[in-house]
């Protein structure tokens, strides 16, 4: 919304109370209802390739970048119509089923409300109406388009979609980067043995995720987060021939099926206290808690089951150990599942389900909660991992968890719409780092910055150019994207107390102090990454020839024809399919902050003061659903320079230390000794002793991995799986042989007399089975079929002979 | 109730055409062994068709009511009446079975087990096909419980016969099992008779309808409890629920890959299906006192299931052990007492007998060309038998309860259904068993996606690697499988395809005493009559 800055200056907390009539149209243009059909597209696309892709003359590439090329122009079109639907929308509401009633009469007022035809949201339009602005200012209605699904219980369910600002803002980042990958991916695993199979599941996940962003129900919410996630174990494990890789498929499906868990109660327990048993409806739940007729700990609980669920999908301590795993898939699997899109998946929803958390977590007016505390706790402890990885998709990977530890943190202090900027953002540069780590990956064949790369440089210019954009975009610097984004996030935590008031939904300062850290620390840790690969020598061509890894690595990537392997040569700038990528999404990564200016931004910088207020904050007013009656009242932070100067500089000396550290005393060292180094031979590891541990404790990644991977699937599969095992043999099944034969002694001896053949055979079966029988069964097999059927009637005859007798008496 | 009796001839075909095609099959000469499977192709297709003839005209309107009404009678000297019908709680089940038979038998054209004579083979199959349907239409317990027995005798034979190298334990062990179990049962069903009368006549019945209606009215709550006790046993051996479940293992794992998908498909449902059909609609009272006992054993089978399977080395006997899970989470459901609960239990039923009727399939595939089925001896499937891999890896995930697949719609309801139970049941019970569940949810993965891992990604082992037995997906078997592979998807997408159907049935058998709990209807109707 664009709040002037006069405004937002004089009113540091605008409480937007949630207006109560529903915000739900079906009254849109074509593109806005029939969104559905975007991800049919790919879903379609899916098929095709895999039926018939091998057949094609591209392998199904083209099916799977014509399909999502569709998908991208229509997330566009859709784009443009939602602007222009959120600026004019003067349509009919819809009414239920958005708005269930609590045992209340909310039905029936929003109902009485939304049909006296009068402007619906008086409130909210005065507190957005711009000055000087002679329009009138429009309600943000969100365009739901649904069909019946199934019905249970005599409740017909529905399945739909969800048209608002947010969600087209990930359709139009899903398409764009599925398709920018689909186009790098046709040259980094061209010649793959499954090139068709990774061309499906490409697409299969494209359709998964615009599934999921349009979902208008939390039912359809975990369909879609669970087809996402099978698409992202088959992709992580790609090259399952190696066993690594499908550990590491299988750990990323079953820590998120640990997460899954809560996810399942956190809906159910949704759909019975905020839907009354008879919705999945998002917004019907939205607006039941808005309308303050759900119980709080109902919401407690839902909220921190569903934490569970984020912090497995988006990769929250303590379940984000899968995430640095997952890059053993190919390298643009890692950018548009592991970094753009998929594992945003938790935060999307958090911010979907807004008001359950809002609510649920005491957001507004609190100063801690445990969203916001998981979240910087992971931004900063993932922030100290990235610094001891040599491989340069784990850096990338654990910057990742970093960063959505960024928004998650974002979404706890309150801060949706700096949440949503930064996971719009670090879409694009984030996607860019990895792309460029592929390329580099590609040349090289490895991963290893330590052992084969340095120097990068020379070799590969326009990757290193584009690279360092990226890096920069994500270090936060002016006026890149990361900057915007970032400094939102640290104003949104309003906890800048100490030098003048900012504002928001509570005084969150721990998070804004861990926030500064994190800065420090991604700018550091991108420096050091930066050096590694780009810089200092080349270190791959002396042991290409007899060292393993580095082919093995080649391979498991299956980057590159084995011409290349064992060949000494310098590694050389890739193709156009992968530069083009490159180049588009650094493009992003310089401007796209300039979408959501702070609003304020062009008065107070006094050069820019000519231009409109109304190009501040785009994103937030096309975006952020304020003033919707799904969305809770939420308070927005007031931007301050001295904040965004002191994190720009938090920053720089991150950057600062570790180019010291890096390009002034190892590389110097390196030069002046003509050694290859990547770290001082002296330095603080070596000779500190705390430092020392603390190493060790980071390289081990806090031991996580040993007690998930070591003590507690262990000892399920192993010791526990085996001891129910042996209760089952020798217990249950024990106590039924004999039950068996105890049947046999007491048969034996009471009945010795009576028909020796069929009871013997029958009894000691329980038990062990008397050859006699198994002569007889012999004898049926050996040919005297015609005996076969009368046998068996005979049996059922007797059988039936026998209930008639008993019946009698 | 309401019934329908039109086309009511109908029944009676469905449920003896394949025991007309067993008899008919006498006069296939013994050495003509390609007309016999033609032949019991052919009934089966016949039987197919008047069930697709059934799913037609069957009236989606009226699903509550039991429609093609058949009451004739029987054996009057006992008051057992010849009664079907069929409402919206049995007719997917019959579909199941219908349609899962013609697959079984087209797969059997060259695949007829160890030590052949595919003539008893096939007639046997098409005299369990006869009591399974029959158990699904009956609505006369002595009916129901003739059919009930009659799938015992040909399973038996299929695993004493046809089946692995430990068959004569395995099969003994299954009809004592499940005997042991159905003599309770019928002692339960001759209590039922002779403590309750028809209002109409005045004479004892077997009726299911009359019985259904009368709800255990005119029981002493302490006789209820034993009768349901006595039927619990008697189904809960069938489901199998834990700790009853022993027999399963081992007769999966002997039985022909035919004889396990049978029993995993349709066998293993007859149990659940007593449980909504019988047990839970003529005690509510009862039920409402036993519930939490079904759903504490449930959740124990869900989560003892799966660990048992992390523990299993063979294939086989891993994807058995899986079913005590599964029919945990179809447990919950029922147990719950719930419109919800029980819709998700028989969707959960019918996507069972689909995903591990699958399963064995691959199995059987697996045996065939691995001659093992020992999961430290495979692996690499996926490259030496690529679609066969992929279908495992397809199933998998269907079997784990992926959404999206059939799978779920059993899982995910039946866990939803345990936040609210029926009226009268202890929220916070189920409640804590609605966790126990999620939590198994995580464990299928495991030991799923691990079976997955072992045999079908990597390198395939030196034993097998040049093994020329070992061949991709033939034509038979996608013949046979095909139909398989795209209901799992049909019905993961279309939910509706079930419930909508399942649905009006199974609140019509829940209505009365279970919705508003017992205590409550028993005072609202003493204030009503006072």
């Amino acid at each position: 919304m664009s709040v002037s800055a006069t405004l937002a200056t004089l009113a540091p907390f605008v409480a937007e109370g949630p207006s109560e009539i529903s915000s739900v149209t079906r009254d849109a243009n074509w593109f806005l209802t029939n969104a559905w059909i975007i991800p049919l597209i790919p879903a379609i696309s899916f098929f095709i390739i895999l039926f018939f892709g091998k057949r094609l003359p591209k392998k199904g590439a083209e099916v799977g970048i014509a399909a999502v090329g569709l998908a991208f122009i229509l997330a566009i079109a859709t784009g443009v119509s939602w602007m222009d639907h959120r600026d004019n929308f003067d349509g009919e509401l819809s009414e239920s089923p958005s708005v269930i009633a609590h045992g209340d009469d909310a039905h029936d007022e929003s109902h009485a409300d939304a049909s006296d035809g009068e402007e619906p949201d008086t409130h909210e339009a005065a507190a957005h109406a711009e000055e000087g602005d002679s329009e009138e200012a429009h309600p943000y209605v969100a365009v739901q388009n649904s069909v019946p699904w199934f019905q249970s219980g005599g409740i017909e369910f529905s399945a739909g979609v969800l048209v608002d600002g947010l969600s087209v803002m990930m359709l139009f980042v899903v398409t764009l980067i599925s398709l920018l990958v689909h186009v790098y991916s046709t040259d980094y695993v061209g010649g793959d043995r499954r090139y068709t199979h990774y061309f499906a599941f490409l697409s299969l996940f494209t359709a998964s995720m615009l599934f999921f962003v349009l979902s208008d129900n939390i039912l359809q919410m975990i369909v879609g987060w669970e087809l996402v996630g099978v698409c992202s174990f088959a992709l992580i494990g790609h090259w399952w021939e190696e066993k690594p890789n499908s550990d590491a498929a299988l750990k990323a499906f079953l820590t998120n099926r640990v997460g899954d868990i809560g996810l399942l109660i956190g809906m159910i327990t949704l759909f019975f206290a905020a839907g009354g048993g008879q919705t999945f409806d998002t917004l019907a739940i939205n607006n039941a808690i808005n309308q303050g007729g759900v119980s709080h700990t109902a919401l407690v609980v839902a909220a921190a089951c569903l934490m569970a669920a984020v912090a497995s999908k988006s990769g929250q301590f303590v379940l984000h150990t899968w995430l640095p795993d997952a890059m053993a898939g190919p390298t643009p699997v890692s950018a548009l599942i592991h970094a753009a899109t998929m594992v945003v998946a938790g935060i999307f929803m958090v911010a979907r389900l807004y008001p359950v958390f809002f609510e649920g977590m005491s957001i507004g007016g609190s100063s801690i909660n445990l969203l916001s505390t998981i979240g910087a706790v992971t931004l900063v402890f993932a922030g100290l991992l990235a610094f001891v990885q040599t491989d340069i998709k784990k850096v990338l990977a654990y910057s990742t968890v970093s960063q959505l530890g960024y928004m998650a943190m974002a979404l706890g202090v309150g801060a949706w719409g700096a949440a949503v900027f930064h996971l719009f953002t670090h879409a694009f540069f984030k996607a860019n780092l990895f792309l460029g780590s592929g390329s580099v990956a590609h040349a090289v064949h490895s991963f290893d910055m330590k052992k084969d790369m340095g120097g990068m440089k020379k070799f590969m210019p326009n990757t290193y150019k584009t690279f360092i954009i990226g890096a920069v975009a994500l270090a936060g610097v002016f006026p890149l994207a990361g900057f915007w984004s970032k400094d939102e996030i640290l104003v949104g935590t309003g906890g800048w107390g100490f030098f003048g008031g900012t504002g928001g939904n509570g005084a969150y300062t721990f998070h804004l102090a861990m926030g500064m850290i994190g800065a420090a620390l991604t700018a550091a840790y991108m420096t050091r990454c930066i050096y590694l690969t780009f810089h200092g020598e080349y270190r791959g061509n002396d042991h290409h020839d007899d060292h393993a890894h580095a082919d093995d690595a080649h391979d498991a990537d299956g980057a590159a024809a084995p011409a290349h392997a064992g060949e000494s040569h310098d590694p050389h700038e890739s193709g156009p399919r992968i530069l083009w990528p490159l180049y588009i999404l650094s493009g992003f990564s310089l401007v796209i902050g300039f979408v959501n200016l702070p609003p304020g931004f062009f008065e107070s910088s006094k050069v820019l003061s000519f231009l409109p207020d109304g190009w501040e904050e785009r994103f937030l007013h096309f975006v952020e659903p304020g003033g919707a009656s799904y969305f809770p009242g939420i308070g927005h932070g007031t931007p301050s320079w001295s904040l965004a100067v002191v994190s720009s500089l938090i920053a720089f000396g991150g950057a600062g230390l570790a180019y010291r550290y890096y390009f002034v005393k190892v590389d110097g060292l390196a030069k002046a000794t003509g050694q290859h180094l990547t770290e001082m031979p002296n330095g603080p590891v070596t000779t500190n002793k705390w430092a020392r541990a603390g190493h060790t404790v980071l390289v081990e990644k806090y031991y996580l991995d040993h007690l998930y991977t070591g003590i507690i699937a262990g000892a399920t599969k192993g010791p526990i799986a085996r001891a129910v095992n042996w209760v089952n043999q020798n217990i249950i099944d024990g106590a039924v042989n004999t039950a068996g034969e105890t049947a046999v002694m007491i048969g034996k001896g009471v009945y010795s007399k009576i028909d020796q053949g069929v009871i013997e055979g029958v009894v000691n079966g329980s038990g062990r089975i008397s050859d006699a029988t198994g002569e007889e069964l012999r004898h049926i097999n050996s040919g005297k079929v015609q005996n076969y059927a009368a046998i068996m009637f005979a049996g059922a005859a007797l059988l039936a002979g026998a209930f008639i007798i008993i019946l009698a008496l | 109730m309401d019934t329908l009796d039109t086309n009511n001839w109908l029944l009676t075909a469905l449920v003896f055409a394949p025991l007309a095609g067993a008899l008919l099959m006498v006069l296939i000469p013994e050495k003509e062994e390609e007309a016999q499977k033609q032949w019991a192709i052919f009934t089966s297709l016949v039987t197919l068709g008047l069930g697709v003839w059934l799913l037609f005209d069957f009236d989606y309107d009226q699903a509550g009511a039991l429609q093609y009404f058949v009451d004739k009678d029987w054996i009057e000297v006992i008051g057992a009446g010849y009664t079907m019908g069929v409402d919206g709680m049995s007719l997917p089940l019959i579909a199941l079975t219908v349609f899962v038979m013609p697959l079984v038998f087209i797969y059997s054209w060259n695949h007829i087990p160890n030590p052949g004579n595919a003539k008893a083979f096939l007639m046997l199959m098409l005299i369990l096909e006869t009591g399974m349907i029959g158990t699904f239409v009956a609505q006369d317990l002595i009916l129901f419980f003739v059919f009930f027995e009659i799938v015992l005798l040909p399973m038996f034979f299929m695993i004493a016969v046809w089946g692995g190298e430990d068959r004569r334990y395995a099969s003994l062990k299954f009809f004592l099992y499940t005997l042991f179990g159905s003599a309770l049962m019928l002692l339960s069903f001759l209590a039922l008779f002779f403590l309750t009368t028809d209002p109409a006549t005045g004479e004892h019945t077997f009726n299911m309808l009359v019985l259904s209606e009368n709800a255990g009215d005119g029981i002493v709550r302490s006789t209820q409890l034993l009768i349901f006790g006595g039927m619990f046993v008697g189904f809960g051996v069938k489901v199998p629920m834990f700790p009853f479940h022993t027999w399963l293992p081992d007769a999966h794992t002997q039985a022909p890959t035919q004889g396990s998908v049978i029993l995993a498909a349709v066998l293993l449902k007859l149990g659940a299906y007593g449980f909504i059909r019988i047990a839970i609609p003529m005690l509510p009272e009862a039920a409402e006192a036993w519930a939490p006992w079904i759903g504490l054993l449930a959740v124990i089978g869900i989560i003892y299931g799966a660990l048992g399977c992390l523990a299993q080395t063979d294939m086989k006997r891993l994807i058995a052990f899986s079913s005590v899970a599964h029919m945990g989470f179809v447990m919950l459901g029922i147990s719950t007492l719930t419109d919800f609960g029980i819709n998700a239990a028989i969707y959960g039923m019918v996507a069972h007998g689909l995903i591990t009727g699958m399963l064995f399939f691959v199995a059987g595939a697996v045996k065939e060309r691995y001659h093992t089925l020992e999961i430290d001896r495979l692996g690499g499937m996926l490259l030496q038998a690529p679609k066969l891999g992929w279908i495992l890896g397809f199933t998998v995930m269907a079997s784990l309860g992926l959404p999206g697949l059939a799978g779920f719609w059993g899982e995910f309801p039946a866990i939803l259904s345990a936040y609210n139970p029926a009226a009268g049941l202890a929220e916070e019970t189920f409640r804590g068993y609605m966790v126990v569940a999620a939590i198994g949810t995580v464990l299928a993965a495991g030991y799923l996606l691990w079976l997955l891992q072992r045999t079908a990604m990597g390198e395939p082992s030196e034993e097998f690697a040049n093994d020329p037995e070992i061949t991709d997906v033939t034509v038979i078997e996608w013949i046979a499988w095909t139909p398989f592979l795209v209901l799992i998807l049909v019905f993961g997408i279309a939910p509706g395809l079930i419930f909508d159907i399942t649905d009006p049935a199974v609140v019509e058998s829940l209505r009365g005493c279970l919705e508003t709990g017992c205590e409550a209807a028993r005072t609202a109707a003493e204030a009503a009559g006072g």
